[in-house]
């Protein structure tokens, strides 16, 4: 379904270039859950901004292709790729505290981009809407309907995110490090929410993380970034339990483990 | 409670002893001759622990269970507080969160290290260069990062700076509030060695506080999890972890994912 | 630092003016062709010749010798006013943004009640009480500018105040002087600077603006203001006069302003 082949990304808003990905290629089938993880300027979230859209395309130089169902997002006109965004393509950021617009009440947000992409009329809408925000199982979704952001707590706008981005129905949710800013019991919450979904709707996760644990708990393919470049790909359990990569090995040896550390 | 919070071993020992603290907040900035003095809200209840030297406790929670208000009261810098807390030598040291945050943008790392000491006046010119090049060698930098500037350092780096300056006036107690949590996980890794390391040569205490029940137990000898205020549970990490009785600790370690 | 500065057409041709005005400013307080107060009866409103590139004034005063030492004069009240203003605007902005509560409240509710006055007006009276001239202007310009700054650098210490390096400096046992003005204030420079810039340009118009009027530096002290009031009269006979003066007014301000938004661009 998603098909990224050979994509490089360049800086341009410097004198000199910048190239912040080489030579990405990723594939992901529908409903599969497919992980990129990588430490800070690892260039994962530059990829999937890229396979999202979100790159300006005049400060950035893409090569290669993004093709979503056989069209490529990278060259495709501006209509075509906003008919895609948020329609069939749409995600979810790491920050719940700004990534919900703090004037607005919730149910006009999850709504929002049902009200770009359909025809339907307000009242079916409000029924969209209340039933997503029963599917990310928020508890008693016609409160949470009327209120501000800043009435919830982190993981309940989390979820808030999640039913926004999935109002559509879309074919594939990125994901770019959508627990690391939540409490850990929340944070366990949120990934289950998300293979649940999974399972019952068929949208296929591109998850990004910098965490090991959490993608192996979730994804089922993964991919290793390092400096911009995908150092390994495969299986998860193939890549964690027998790791080819150095850099890989030492990821791997690096997450905290419920074990003594020694020096 | 038992083994090394049996009362039989010396009070010499004991480095920090907080009794029935209960800690208030007071919004400053909402305080002003037309509207009083802002809300008092009670952030610690009825907090009572001991750290003895050369101990690392680890200190878990959820964000805003009053976890950090607890390492400012240790530290004095909240100060609306009643309760017991006896130091027994002076001058615990902080270890923030944030490492790019907590060191001056403005400043050379060299300016930054040497300021403790000069602020003390305790040793001439050449002696702090000498302090101040020593230190930075036992957090494993050199000196040629003295002349530079916090921005032009890496996460990492900027956190041994941030554990070295806290040594600078050799405290025996530091109070390491999340400090690894913004960094890549393998530079946790280091930077978790480093603070294992210099509690083993040097016989520091740490107060470790973190969310993270993984790296918590990696280190620390002693955990107190705390809950809205309240430390709910402490012992022995083996206790906490494979015997937890508070069903808040149950909970925690129900939510660990591990790889 | 080279690259940005390339990149960065206004912060080069403001460099360029300002610097250009200064070493006029330098060259109009020390060496100028004439002096600029020596009247000569036998040239009074001479026209250009060699030895009088810009002509003579009324009372046959070299022009050019005048505009030189105008712009000094200027220069020197601007910069005296943003220095007295910068130093009590950063006192008063240190200690309400640092402590907050009620010396904030007292203090910026104060300098609340300074911005609220119209700038000249306030001018007026304090010149009214203290007398005109030179020093006088930059006192009581100073003492007006002051809130403004106070409230920019209020703004970056009430950022600051609550950083972590802030607290790890208060844990090391620094006192809160030395918090405020050694390890908070150089960190407040990058807004001061472009602040300094503005207040550099409403300075010289106020100052213009003054003279013009006749509260400012007295006659028959040269200042770029004055002059142009002079000028006015003879705006017929000798219209190079105000076009000279104004031209040395209009690149004064430029030059700032250009400076100023270059390094905001740069921040």
């Amino acid at each position: 379904m998603l098909d990224v082949i050979d994509l490089n990304i360049e800086f341009h808003d410097h004198i000199t270039p910048e190239t912040v990905v080489y030579d990405f290629d990723l594939h992901l089938d529908e409903g599969e859950i497919v992980g990129i993880v990588g430490e800070s300027g690892s260039g994962k979230s530059m990829s999937a901004l890229a396979i999202a859209g979100l790159l300006s395309r005049k400060h950035m130089k893409k090569r290669g292709q993004i093709l979503f169902d056989g069209v490529d997002l990278l060259t495709c006109s501006r209509e075509t790729l906003r008919k895609y965004q948020g329609n069939d393509i749409s995600m979810v950021f790491q920050e719940p505290m700004t990534s919900l617009n703090p004037v607005k009440k919730i149910g006009w947000q999850v709504g929002e981009s049902l009200r770009i992409h359909t025809a339907l009329t307000d009242d079916e809408i409000r029924s969209r809407v209340l039933k997503m925000l029963e599917k990310v199982e928020l508890p008693d979704p016609e409160d949470v309907y009327d209120k501000y952001p800043h009435e919830l707590s982190g993981g309940m706008r989390q979820r808030v995110m999640i039913a926004a981005a999935l109002i559509c129905e879309p074919k594939i949710l990125i994901a770019d490090e959508p627990t690391t800013a939540l409490d850990v019991t929340v944070q366990a919450q949120i990934i289950k929410l998300l293979k649940r979904i999974n399972e019952k709707t068929g949208t296929a996760i591109l998850f990004i993380s910098h965490d090991l644990s959490v993608v192996r708990m979730l994804c089922s393919r993964v991919l290793v970034m390092y400096h911009g470049r995908v150092v390994e790909s495969g299986d998860v359990n193939e890549v964690f339990d027998n790791p080819k990569e150095d850099y890989t090995k030492r990821l791997i040896s690096a997450i905290p483990r419920m074990e003594k550390l020694r020096l | 409670m038992n083994g090394s919070f049996d009362e039989k071993k010396a009070d010499t020992d004991v480095i920090l002893k907080v009794s029935g603290l209960n800690a208030y907040y007071r919004d400053r900035d909402k305080a002003g001759i037309f509207t009083g003095n802002g809300a008092r809200k009670q952030i610690l209840k009825n907090v009572s622990f001991e750290i003895r030297s050369g101990e690392i406790v680890g200190l878990v929670g959820e964000s805003g269970c009053g976890k950090s208000t607890l390492a400012k009261c240790i530290l004095g810098i909240v100060k609306d507080h009643d309760g017991r807390i006896e130091h027994a030598s002076t001058g615990a040291q902080m270890v923030f969160q944030d490492p790019y945050g907590s060191l001056n943008p403005a400043k050379t790392v060299g300016w930054i290290l040497e300021e403790p000491l000069r602020i003390r006046g305790e040793l001439k010119d050449p002696d702090r260069n000498k302090k101040v090049s020593e230190m930075i060698h036992l957090v494993g930098l050199d000196d040629s990062y003295l002349t530079r500037r916090p921005n032009e350092l890496s996460g990492g780096q900027r956190q041994r700076i941030c554990i070295a300056l806290a040594l600078m006036t050799e405290p025996k107690l530091i109070i390491a509030d999340e400090p690894v949590s913004a960094l890549d996980v393998t530079v946790q890794d280091q930077i978790l060695k480093l603070l294992l390391k210099l509690n083993r040569e040097l016989g520091i205490a740490i107060l470790f506080i973190s969310h993270d029940l993984k790296v918590v137990y990696s280190v620390c000898s002693k955990v107190m999890v705390m809950k809205s205020g309240e430390i709910v549970e402490q012992g022995t990490d083996d206790e906490i972890y494979h015997d937890p009785k508070h069903p808040y600790t149950k909970q925690l370690l129900a939510s660990v994912i591990s790889a | 630092m080279n690259r940005k500065i390339r990149e960065n057409f206004k912060l080069y041709t403001g460099m360029l003016i300002s610097g250009l005005m200064l070493i006029l400013a330098v060259i109009g307080l020390k060496f100028t062709p004439y002096d600029p107060n020596e009247m000569d009866v036998s040239s009074r409103l001479a026209g250009i010749s060699m030895a009088h590139v810009m002509g003579c004034d009324n009372f046959g005063r070299d022009i050019f010798s005048r505009i030189l030492a105008g712009i000094g004069t200027t220069m020197t009240v601007a910069v005296g006013t943003v220095f007295i203003g910068i130093v009590l605007g950063t006192v008063v902005g240190a200690l309400t943004g640092y402590y907050g509560g009620r010396v904030d409240e007292i203090l910026m509710r104060f300098n609340d009640a300074v911005l609220a006055f119209p700038a000249l007006l306030l001018a007026l009276v304090f010149i009214s009480v203290m007398g005109p001239g030179k020093y006088n202007v930059m006192t009581a310009l100073g003492i007006l500018f002051a809130p403004g700054y106070a409230r920019i650098i209020r703004g970056e210490f009430l950022r600051c105040r609550n950083l972590d390096y802030v607290q790890s400096a208060k844990l090391m046992g620094a006192g809160d002087m030395r918090i405020m003005f050694v390890h908070i204030l150089p960190n407040a420079f990058q807004v001061m600077l472009s602040t300094i810039a503005i207040g550099f340009n409403n300075a010289v118009l106020a100052e213009a603006g003054m003279s013009f009027l006749g509260i400012g530096v007295q006659p028959p002290d040269p200042s770029l203001g004055l002059m142009l009031s002079e000028a006015q009269s003879y705006l017929f006979v000798r219209p190079g006069y105000a076009i000279c003066t104004g031209i040395a007014i209009v690149l004064l301000i430029l030059g700032f302003s250009m400076l100023s938004e270059g390094l905001e661009n740069n921040a």
